[in-house]
């Protein structure tokens, strides 16, 4: 069953990567035509380690075909509670807190679930196994070279989708990407915390010069545990003091939270950059966060990748099965996720490019211009306009973007 | 100069991987490299979250 030193594998659709988008752009493209798929993940298990905050909707699941099993949502949350650098607060109930935050999940849990729907469909998976190249003849993409267990191989496929998170490989290989300015790359550190003492119905988050061009969040886990963590934007890290001493600042400050244990770390890179220009080649798509489409504003990166994981399934099915993978055939996943995605991606991008100038002062007159406010949705339109009841002044920057 | 990966403090979560804009660091499950086409800007220093990693001077 172990490849060979040297062996040739052949597979017709062939997943970089083993998250919870690489196994459903898998699934759907298993589901949708006959052919061999098969997902390679570098690490020895789905799932494991954790590299998220566990905060998220539950709206994109019915689409995605997931049924919402207390398997992996840990708990539903009544809303959100933002906090402004001196104090002030607001509570977004759970109808107008947009779609990104609604339940907590175990991620962990809920990646090898992704994975079971995916061999149910037929789907072959390659664990402890690294892509080390992509196999690229006159522009096309081929397949990629791999090594497991001490083995060197080839894996050849008609079309390859890279799924291989932030720090994709397979987008530079393919020679897809640019490089990303500082300003939007977020570096972010979590602990798990227990022991605390705070409101375990809600998600918190707190703004301003505790997180520079980001955000702390605490997402609870049960009622005295949460997820503890912060982003902060590359731009504003001066190299005195990196991520995790920011949290650590944040912690010590506070008695609810610095009489916790912390029981787990997290780190990780995201991207908070506009909607990339292509993310497909000749045989290749990129989905979910190695074809960047993280929302700006929050940082979340699974409903987005998510939705465009279906999608890329369902156009590489259609492609193999009309032998056709072709850059311009798979403009047809271009244009679908396009279609779903990229005016959201594009006004939240430059919300964020926006919202980061922001200081602590203005973080706070916002708070209190929202606070007082019954706000009966969460849109930009419907924060812009209380704030700006308020603070004219302060909204007239943004007004120029809407 | 020349970049230091402390792997003591190494949490592989590739922070450092993704930002490179030479392609010069890989993640081979739970080993981070560097290769000789690095060119000490010290964008993944300021990536990392954990402070893992650090340019040294000669």
């Amino acid at each position: 069953m172990d490849p060979n030193e040297g062996d040739i594998l052949e597979c017709d659709i062939l997943v970089i990567g083993g998250g919870p988008l690489g196994n459903t752009a898998a699934r759907f493209a298993a589901k949708n035509c006959s052919e061999r798929v098969m997902v390679i993940e570098k690490r020895q298990e789905i799932g494991s380690p954790v590299r998220c905050a566990e905060g998220i909707s539950l709206s994109w699941l019915d689409e995605l075909e997931i049924e919402k099993s207390e398997h992996f949502i840990n708990r539903r949350v009544l809303g959100a509670k933002l906090y402004s650098p001196s104090g002030y607060n607001m509570t977004l109930g759970k109808e107008i807190a947009g779609d990104e935050v609604g339940a907590v999940v175990e991620r962990d849990i809920f990646d090898k679930e992704m994975a079971v729907l995916a061999a149910r469909e037929g789907v072959d998976f390659m664990l402890k196994t690294s892509a080390l190249d992509v196999i690229e003849e006159e522009g096309i993409i081929k397949g990629v070279k791999a090594r497991r267990m001490g083995s060197n191989f080839e894996i050849h496929a008609d079309l390859v989708i890279g799924a291989d998170g932030f720090e994709s490989q397979i987008g530079r290989w393919a020679g897809l990407y640019g490089t990303l300015p500082l300003k939007d790359i977020m570096s972010c550190f979590q602990y798990r915390m227990t022991n605390i003492d705070f409101d375990p119905h809600y998600t918190h988050f707190y703004l301003g010069s505790e997180a520079p061009g980001g955000y702390i969040w605490i997402f609870p886990k049960d009622d005295v545990s949460a997820n503890v963590g912060l982003g902060i934007q590359l731009s504003q890290l001066d190299g005195s003091k990196s991520p995790k001493d920011y949290l650590d600042e944040f912690v010590e400050k506070h008695d609810w939270l610095n009489q916790g244990r912390e029981v787990d770390m997290v780190s990780g890179g995201v991207s908070v950059g506009p909607p990339p220009e292509k993310v497909t080649k000749d045989g290749l798509m990129l989905v979910g966060d190695a074809s960047r489409v993280v929302d700006p504003i929050t940082g979340g990166g699974i409903a987005n990748g998510m939705k465009q994981a279906k999608i890329a399934g369902e156009v590489a099915a259609e492609a193999i099965e009309e032998n056709d993978t072709s850059e311009e055939f798979l403009q047809r996943y271009e244009n679908r996720w396009r279609e779903r995605l990229e005016d959201k991606l594009w006004r939240n991008y430059l919300a964020k490019e926006k919202a980061v100038e922001l200081d602590d002062d203005e973080f706070d007159m916002i708070i209190d211009a929202l606070s007082d406010e019954k706000i009966e949705e969460m849109s930009t339109e419907a924060i812009l306009k209380a704030v700006g009841d308020k603070y004219p002044e302060l909204v007239e920057s943004f007004e120029d973007m809407l | 100069m020349s970049l230091e990966i402390n792997h003591d403090r190494c949490m592989h979560c590739a922070a450092c991987v993704g930002s490179c804009p030479e392609n010069s660091l890989f993640l081979r499950e739970f080993i981070l490299e560097v290769d000789e086409s690095c060119v000490e800007c010290g964008i993944c220093v300021k990536a990392c979250p954990i402070d893992a990693l650090k340019l040294r001077g000669d």
